[in-house]
């Protein structure tokens, strides 16, 4: 078997178990108070970790790029309540926009 | 007749359906583009279904690394499932096989939609997750057949709207939620940005989930819907 084929099996299996870990291991169970107030934080610590990462990192370097100033703009139309579609948008399109100028 | 709250899952990750299918079709020609065969990219997306790890493999072995430097490089990016999923538990149904199954429709953005002030829906969690699995496949096969003949997604600004996204989901946690998430999302950034230039792509986001132990100071706070969660029900 060629390395394409022994990754597609491995990442696909590895990615599945890792997925299904926690809802088949803790299935039926409570998480303990304590726990639940660590894991009500998990959705703003990991969205935070995401927004920045994929808005300022290429590889293993912090850019500051059209990209940035894209989620930028998205960052303003959150700001004014803008509904998720106008949101999204404006962030392409002010990303596009700027790639087409420089 | 599928249930309303499945379609709500559905409709509200329908603005992001262009860019998914775009990002799709580029994981699709790169994959070609890198020497993988279509089926192989087929298969990909099918059972690993997260773009961010495939796009990893497909770089690595692109670039002549090897296996376990691909698979290497996509578990570290796919081990934040491993926090989310545990987090999402209470949301699935039934026996374990039912459980693995539905649980691969959890991905960044069906978690991040079905979250309800630390619950989990789990019908909106299966139809944003849903309709995402379709466009992923679907774009990742145009991207097979089309190949270079498609438009860079970044020429689009495809890539400014997933950031762009998760920040529009991140803000009603911040709004409505008292310090303690707002602590936790200034530190989880912090940390995956200090983190970026020293660590392999992966690490940073994943060191970032220590920043919900912030939970563990200051009194508890009440539990609210998110925005989208709301939208989702109006």
């Amino acid at each position: 078997m060629n390395a394409v084929w022994i990754c597609v099996i491995v990442v696909g299996m590895a990615t599945m178990l890792v997925k299904a870990g926690g809802p088949v291991l803790a299935a039926g169970r409570e998480l303990p108070q304590g726990a639940g107030r660590v894991v009500d934080l998990l959705a703003p610590a990991l969205l935070a970790a995401l927004v920045a990462t994929q808005a300022f990192a290429s590889d293993e370097a912090i850019v500051l790029d059209e990209r940035a100033a894209g989620v930028l703009a998205g960052a303003a139309a959150i700001l004014l309540r803008a509904p998720l579609l106008v949101v999204v948008l404006v962030a392409a399109a002010t990303a596009a926009g700027l790639r087409v100028i420089s | 007749m599928t249930d309303a709250r499945y379609r709500d899952g559905m409709r509200v990750m329908l603005p992001l359906m262009p860019a998914i299918v775009a990002f799709g079709a580029s994981f699709g020609v790169l994959a070609r583009a890198a020497g993988i065969d279509s089926l192989a990219a087929l298969v990909m997306s099918a059972t690993t279904f997260a773009g961010s790890a495939q796009f990893a493999v497909v770089s690595v072995l692109g670039a002549g690394g090897t296996a376990a430097a691909a698979i290497g490089a996509a578990v570290l990016l796919n081990a934040r499932y491993a926090p989310m999923a545990l987090a999402a538990s209470g949301a699935f149904r039934g026996g374990p096989l039912r459980r693995l199954l539905e649980a691969q429709l959890l991905v960044d953005e069906s978690w991040a939609l079905s979250s309800r002030g630390g619950r989990f829906d789990r019908k909106l969690l299966l139809g944003a997750g849903g309709i995402l699995y379709v466009g992923w496949n679907a774009g990742t096969a145009i991207g097979v057949l089309a190949g270079d003949r498609l438009t860079d997604p970044a020429t689009l600004g495809l890539d400014a709207a997933f950031p762009a996204l998760f920040l529009a989901l991140l803000a009603p946690l911040v709004r409505s939620g008292g310090r303690n998430p707002v602590a936790a999302a200034v530190m989880g950034a912090g940390i995956a940005l200090a983190l970026t230039p020293i660590t392999p792509a992966g690490v940073p986001v994943i060191a970032a989930t220590a920043a919900c132990l912030v939970g563990l100071i200051g009194p508890p706070r009440d539990a609210a819907p998110g925005r989208l969660a709301q939208e989702a029900s109006s």
